[in-house]
């Protein structure tokens, strides 16, 4: 029973193989390549280099905007789940934010700062920031009293308690805060790249948009979930077990 | 260790959505003696868990002052809570060291070994039993070398063996190095077994009504029978406490 669970997964993926290739048959159009044809143009474009390139930019971005994001949003998360006086100052200013379409965003980052680096990275940790600070803060507001109140009896401080008390509490919070945000920030990173860069996959994207070029789309495209799902696997969920490791 | 004077002119809790206004604790006086264990008794809902928020310093809003002798600083404390409150995330001995200011092993160590728990030092409290993770708390005050140790029913929930194995654990622990105690209970058996003075209380607005010296000497106090015979000693002797249990 447990082997056929494991077995599963790949049976799913084979299935929508299946799928893809049956539809690509049928279709027999250029606008839906088999994926023998989308594999042949991952192959070639991972050995010209462009894949590599062009990946490696847009990971770069994401890694930046990832950095500066996650901990801003889970300082001010912190405190406005803390303070009721930061929150009902800063609350309408989060659901603005919240609402404003990153496509604005980032186009009046880039009127206003100009077609650079600095202002591509700003324009995803602006999108990115109020979604951590939102998911941090409703974590922030459940804590635990009753271990706040045994690390105030004990002295522990402001350090030992946000390492003792208040981050374990919140880890989910932050992994879950870290799996949405990774899942956004590299859509975004992907129409700033379109709209303002000169490489990434965003960049590379438009360009076989324009060439009508769909096998490529789908080649870049699956080279970036692959990259995601490895991020997944051998980074967050190790990091996810190790924190939960006192759980029965 | 200096003797610790708690005066609380009114405590009093605000009304908020269906609870109506009510004062807690009115006009209390309360002096504890260096190294003095003291039980508190009162009946249920009185203001005991209240004052003893008070004393660590997790409840400010009150009217009164807390002076520890000569010393102008707040007392240390050591608080052992109805649930054992212990970091769930963190291992026993983790969980020790976090309540001292300085990280003291052999401290733990000795400490770990007077309450038998040793083997269960690199464990994570949700692996203990109820009264493991008890002994794990009352271990963490002590290890925080407190001016006044601080007990709400500790004991509460335990079963009865188990309740008496602890207590028994706990007043060898206290014999060995005399904190000054304040332990509250409903329990009068369990509050004469430990206490060097028992401090009665109303309900509330919560007042002292009677304080009365243990005098069972120490080396009886295992002895349910000597226990017993002192109990009704008391309730013949006072009978109004008979009132606040």
């Amino acid at each position: 029973m447990a082997r056929l669970q494991k077995l599963l997964p790949i049976a799913s993926l084979l299935t929508l193989l299946g799928f893809w290739q049956g539809l690509a048959l049928w279709l027999d159009s250029s606008n839906l390549p088999a994926p023998y044809q989308v594999a042949q143009v991952l192959w070639r474009e991972t050995v010209s280099g462009q894949l590599p390139y062009h990946l490696g930019a847009t990971l770069l971005r994401l890694v930046a905007s990832f950095s500066i994001a996650m901990p801003l949003g889970c300082a001010a998360g912190i405190l406005l789940g803390r303070n009721a006086k930061a929150d009902a100052f800063f609350s309408h200013w989060l659901v603005m934010l919240l609402n404003v379409p990153a496509l604005v965003t980032i186009i009046l980052c880039y009127v206003w700062f100009g077609l650079v680096e600095s202002a591509a990275i700003f324009a995803v940790v602006v999108n990115k920031l109020p979604n951590v600070i939102v998911t941090i803060r409703e974590g922030a507001r459940v804590l635990d009293k009753d271990l706040l109140e045994m690390a105030h009896c004990y002295q522990f401080g402001a350090r030992k308690t946000l390492i003792h008390v208040i981050w374990p509490q919140l880890y989910p919070f932050v992994m879950s805060a870290t799996r949405a945000g990774l899942a956004l920030i590299w859509k975004i990173i992907l129409i700033v790249e379109l709209l303002g860069r000169s490489n990434g996959m965003g960049y590379q994207l438009h360009l076989y948009f324009q060439l009508f070029d769909v096998a490529s789309i789908l080649a870049y495209t699956i080279a970036f979930i692959v990259v995601m799902q490895l991020i997944e696997e051998l980074i967050l969920k190790p990091l996810e077990q190790t924190a939960q490791q006192w759980r029965r | 260790m200096t003797p610790i004077h708690l005066h609380i002119a009114d405590k009093s809790y605000p009304a908020s959505g269906a609870n109506l206004a009510h004062q807690a604790i009115a006009n209390l006086n309360l002096h504890l003696q260096s190294g003095e264990f003291v039980c508190l008794v009162g009946p249920s809902g009185c203001g005991k868990t209240t004052l003893l928020n008070i004393l660590a310093g997790l409840d400010p809003d009150y009217q009164g002052s807390i002076q520890t002798g000569p010393a102008a600083r707040a007392p240390k404390i050591g608080y052992v809570f109805q649930n054992p409150r212990l970091l769930p995330w963190r291992t026993v001995q983790e969980n020790l060291e976090l309540a001292q200011h300085t990280p003291d092993l052999h401290v733990i160590d000795t400490l770990l070994a007077a309450m038998q728990l040793t083997a269960f030092r690199h464990s994570y409290p949700e692996r203990l039993s109820l009264g493991m993770s008890r002994r794990v708390a009352i271990i963490r005050a002590f290890a925080a070398t407190p001016d006044l140790l601080l007990m709400d029913e500790p004991f509460v929930s335990l079963d009865a063996p188990t309740a008496r194995q602890v207590r028994e654990l706990l007043l060898s622990l206290w014999q060995q190095r005399p904190h000054t105690v304040l332990f509250v209970t409903h329990d009068l058996r369990e509050a004469i077994a430990l206490a060097d003075r028992l401090v009665f209380t109303s309900s509330a607005p919560m007042q002292i009504v009677s304080e009365i010296p243990v005098t069972l000497p120490r080396n009886q106090r295992h002895l349910d029978e000597k226990i017993e015979t002192f109990r009704q000693h008391l309730l013949t002797q006072h009978a109004g406490i008979k009132n606040l249990l």
